[in-house]
């Protein structure tokens, strides 16, 4: 039965109609003649509030809105990656071939190309009986991404036909009996309510870092894969850059991109880079591991609340092949914001800075979607999410209820810093309040796949970093000539830790992305000039002439070093060092 | 035909309620008829059952309840557009008080736009040569990219705009070139020093004014630079114009959008400012940009002052969250003399990266720009260590940097509002300052760059 209400009252994007008692609450509703997409977030008696995911401008009482039924749900199957999507999975390439270059109302197109032909390959046999994520059989979705079509979840019974070929996304593939006794078509695509996390078999706790390549992170806040992170900061502070950083280069199988609320320029940025770089991995292009959903600050305001949903929602139906994914929000302010916006629409009692009451508990549902787990399905593969969140507190101020809720959720937190970025240290990640609580967690693996004393060498540079921020005190109040030299060099080899290993150049290219045993060895490098250095001072030499060694530019530029190269030029400085230190040794024994 | 409804119930600062109306559409346009003839336009804020909530864009001063009679339109607030508005004033509601012609439209558009659709736009990536060595040197705009003034009262930003206005220009092209400019809000002397600095470089023909002053009513301050954004699209996207829009003053736009938000008493966000404020700028700053199947291009230099020169007060922050970078002015550089006042270090543009280096500006700039920046950051710190400490307390190393501190101040940053720098003459003023230290501090240049450009003697 086809549910129909009229419209009472229209207030920006917020719609309330009456006459939709019928109706579910969350059904998808179609608004006006422009059949502009909706969604009911609230019933009073024969009154429903509808949020409405398009511009309303032009709507009034009176118009027609429709009920499909359904709850807002994603499209799952082969022709995601590689796609840009609007918050409400709207395929923006599509859309600017169907509408032209702006996003004119009512575009209705299906989020997966009904008409591109895949080739699906059966590995299900028939009259097995298959399960919840058993795998039916694959689809090369891309060069690095093999699509598993799976067994819907809540789903199970014996496959009656299954046969490999070429199909289009809605073609049948095959049937399945049903418990019931009823036959189901089997598709190359599912949908997924986009508010409902997909079911796994069991969550486990994170025990493998994802590498990320930026230095700052991997060695000293890093992150687990299955773990969560925020990234909050003014602006300015280098935020959407340290995002792209992650989402270029990060060690997982797949990336979805959220640009909620932010800048146009951005994801076209992302939408023209990524198809040119490489991922380090695989070799081939980064698109081809990518999933964008842009709404961006310009485009309706209610979408942006669900664009969170819509992105998370295509990252758990990768996880559950088994995939590596990392979600990365830009930004879960603006979301709030949007959230905040319905609120008032709403009138309904504010909580803190006009956010509403259930601020954190949203927060937590979507962060809590990320985990590493056992999927679905006889196999017991195991998938990934990360979920990476920026924050964009008002001011800089990270007292504020956004950043306030996310930090009671998220486990690693890296704090944006604009005094740094004003230095142009970047990333402007301040190593005094940021951290990570996988540290300790992660410490074995590190130990086994990196170097035994990873834990102890990235634990000095905290320290390091800590006992440079007393000196700087210090030095503050009664200037640099009262500390001792040892003190001296402590500062100027805190500060080469700082500009030579923890400032990155995400626009140079031996730069961008540092392999972690290049990681490892400049650590190394700095400690083993702190190291001799110290004797050095020790021995007589001069903490001033310690310092001005010209063997210190060469560790300043060691970072740049293309790694083919790196091991031979790091084993030359390391004799530098030597060399130019004993010499200054032996000068200074001469004068005595 | 429109019908016509004597139904206004309540009018109460900016809004007018109206009863017992049928077929009115959410953000229509209304017209509001005066017993002495008098029309005023209106929009619709909200439709609730028959009754409608409407914002009056001028004051309600005259408004009767029992005769003034509201009739709307069928379609948003549109403006008039032809190729014919560049050289013309306009009111901030779109009618020209120039005492020309009246335009013959060629068509009319909604001002509040279409989101552009990210898929289709291009990278901004055309390096513009403004003149200004803080601009072009450290802080590059480029074509289609929105870069705000952050100002404070009393600051000079009106003579940077003019100076940006005047200097633009893409080298090696000879494209079509219109400036917008948007008076929001401000007094007739600030609006009357744009407008002669226009006549006397002659710009003024190719561009198109759009005056609100402090005296006209506030809340027609919301469609001002909606207007001129929409002007600018039409040169742009359909004349295939580079569009350079001005808008000033944005603080005095979010204070009309405050007035009207609170007189629906909405929930606040901070400072009183309504929560929405972040989205509602973003849909006026996002209209800037390239895109698909248009030669042409919006950039866009949004001025606004910040309060007690506060930036983190709601307008300069929302604004910084959505723009491509911001430049801000210092009240200290501006009692020290230097002009343009600019604060070089929390000044960004966060587009420079692909508008510059070999071919766009030249092979050393990255390195350059990155470079001073990072040697005043540590220069002006160690002048802050001076004052507290005295200089024989510095290391030798850092009374170097105090010194080139002092220098790059007085040379590169004090250039005048007059001075137009090539890109070049910027660049090598940035060596020569460089070279005031020792070669191997140049961790951030490559060192073929630094054997290439090194200033020999």
């Amino acid at each position: 039965m086809m549910i129909e209400g009229k419209i009472f009252k229209v207030s920006g994007p917020l719609v309330i109609a009456e006459g939709m008692r019928q109706a579910n609450m969350f059904d998808v509703v179609r608004v006006g003649e422009k059949r502009l997409i909706g969604e009911i977030i609230e019933m009073h008696g024969d009154r429903a509030s509808i949020q409405v995911y398009e511009e309303t401008a032009g709507i009034g009482r009176g118009d027609v809105v429709v009920s499909t039924g359904a709850p807002l749900s994603v499209e799952l199957g082969p022709g995601l990656i590689t796609n840009i999507y609007d918050g409400i999975q709207r395929p923006l390439e599509a859309m600017r071939l169907k509408a032209g270059s702006n996003i004119t109302k009512g575009i209705d197109e299906p989020a997966l190309d009904r008409d591109r032909v895949w080739h699906f390959e059966a590995v299900a046999q028939k009259g097995n009986l298959v399960g919840p994520g058993d795998v039916l059989g694959y689809v090369q979705e891309t060069d690095v991404i093999r699509h598993k079509i799976m067994v819907p979840p809540k789903v199970s019974g014996a496959v009656l036909e299954l046969r490999s070929g070429n199909f289009k996304v809605t073609d049948q593939i095959g049937r399945l009996r049903l418990e019931n006794g009823e036959s189901m078509p089997l598709t190359l695509m599912q949908k997924w309510p986009v508010r409902v996390a997909r079911p796994y078999a069991q969550k486990l706790p994170p025990v493998e870092p994802m590498i990320t390549g930026q230095r700052v992170i991997d060695a000293l806040f890093p992150i687990a894969k299955g773990g969560t992170a925020c990234v909050p900061g003014p602006f300015g502070s280098g935020k959407t850059v340290v995002q792209h950083q992650l989402a270029k280069w990060s060690d997982v199988d797949l990336v979805v991109y959220i640009g909620c609320g932010e800048r146009g320029n951005e994801m076209t940025d992302v939408l023209r880079e990524f198809p040119e770089l490489r991922d380090p991995r695989t070799g081939k292009s980064l698109m081809e591991r990518t999933v964008l959903i842009a709404n961006t600050s310009d485009m309706p305001v209610a979408a942006r609340e669900a664009s969170i949903y819509t992105g998370i929602t295509i990252a758990e139906y990768y996880r559950d092949m088994g995939y590596s994914v990392a979600v990365i929000a830009d930004s879960t302010s603006r979301w709030a914001e949007a959230l905040r916006e319905m609120s008032g629409r709403l009138e309904e009692m504010p909580g803190e800075e006009g956010y509403p009451a259930y601020l954190t508990s949203r927060l937590a549902q979507f962060y809590e979607r990320a985990g590493k787990v056992v999927c679905l399905g006889a196999d017991g593969r195991q998938g990934a999410l990360s979920a990476i969140g920026a924050v964009s507190p008002q001011g800089g101020d990270i007292s504020e209820p956004v950043t306030q809720a996310t930090l009671r959720i998220v486990k690693v937190f890296w704090g944006l810093d604009s005094s740094l970025a004003y230095r142009r240290h970047f990333p402007a990640i301040n190593w005094l309040n940021s951290y990570s609580l996988y540290r300790d967690r992660l410490a074995p693996w590190f130990a086994e796949h990196v170097s035994k004393d990873w834990m102890e060498l990235t634990g000095r540079c905290m320290k390091l970093l800590q006992v440079e921020a007393e000196l700087e005190e210090i030095v503050k109040l009664v200037g640099v000539d009262a500390l001792s030299a040892e003190d001296r060099l402590t500062l100027e080899v805190a500060r080469s830790l700082r500009e030579d290993f923890m400032q990155q150049n995400a626009f140079e290219e031996d730069d961008s992305y540092t392999q972690l045993d290049k990681q490892y060895a400049l650590m190394s490098l700095v400690f083993d000039f702190y190291e001799q250095a110290r004797r050095a001072v020790a021995d007589g030499a001069d903490v001033q002439k310690v310092t001005d060694l010209p063997i210190r530019e060469r560790i300043g530029r060691a970072k740049a070093v293309p790694y083919a190269e790196c091991e031979r030029e790091y084993a030359a400085i390391r004799r530098a060092i030597g060399e130019q230190l004993n010499a200054l040794v032996a000068a200074a024994q001469a004068e005595v | 035909m429109i019908k016509e409804y004597k139904t206004i119930e309540e009018v109460a600062g900016p809004l007018m309620l109206v009863r017992q109306v049928d077929g009115v559409k959410y953000d229509e346009l209304g017209e509001i008829e005066l017993p002495n003839g008098e029309v005023r336009r209106c929009r619709v804020l909200e439709v609730n059952g028959r009754n409608v909530l409407v914002q009056l864009f001028e004051s309600s001063a005259g408004i009767n309840l029992a005769e003034s009679k509201v009739r709307f339109t069928g379609h948003g607030v549109e403006l008039a557009v032809s190729p014919d508005m560049l050289g013309r004033v306009f009111n901030g509601m779109g009618e020209p008080i120039d005492g020309g012609a009246r335009l013959i439209p060629e068509k009319s558009l909604d001002i509040n736009g279409t989101p552009i659709n990210p898929a289709a736009r291009y990278y901004p990536s055309e390096f513009i040569q403004t003149g200004v060595s803080t601009i072009d040197g450290l802080n590059t705009l480029v074509r289609g990219q929105k870069l705000p003034i952050f100002s404070g009262s009393g600051l000079p930003h009106a003579d940077l705009a003019a100076q940006i206005a005047r200097q633009a220009k893409v080298r090696g092209t000879d494209s079509k070139f219109a400036v917008v400019f948007a008076a929001v809000g401000i007094t007739f002397e600030e609006a009357d020093f744009f407008i002669s600095d226009f006549k006397k470089t002659g710009a003024i023909d190719r561009t198109v004014l759009f005056v609100n002053l402090a005296s006209d009513p506030a809340i027609e301050r919301i469609s001002t630079p909606r207007m001129a954004l929409t002007a600018a699209e039409y040169l742009a996207f359909e004349c295939d114009m580079h569009v350079l829009v001005i808008i000033t003053d944005i603080t005095n736009y979010a204070e009309a959008l405050r007035e009207v938000s609170a007189a629906r008493k909405e929930v606040p966000g901070r400072r009183g400012y309504p929560g929405y404020l972040y989205t509602d700028l973003a849909t006026m700053y996002e209209r800037a940009g390239r895109k698909m199947g248009s030669e042409g291009s919006i950039t866009m230099i949004p001025i606004l002052t910040m309060p007690e020169d506060d930036k983190t007060h709601p307008i300069p922050d929302l604004t910084g969250y959505i723009t491509e970078g911001q430049i801000i002015l210092s009240r200290e550089m501006y009692h020290k003399g230097y002009l343009p006042p600019v604060d070089v270090l929390p000044s960004l543009s966060r587009l420079k990266d692909k508008g510059i280096g070999a071919g766009k500006t030249r092979e050393d700039h990255a390195g350059t720009m990155n470079q001073l920046f990072s040697s005043y950051a540590r220069g002006r710190e160690a002048k802050e260590l001076m004052v507290v400490l005295g200089e024989a307390a510095l290391s030798p190393m850092d009374r170097l940097y105090a010194r080139f501190a002092d220098a790059f101040e007085a040379e590169y940053i004090n250039q005048g509002f007059y001075e137009n720098r090539t890109i070049e003459e910027t660049l090598d003023l940035g060596w020569r300052l460089l070279s005031m230290l020792p070669k191997s501090e140049m961790k951030r240049i490559k060192p073929e760059m630094i054997e290439k450009y090194w200033p020999k003697d």
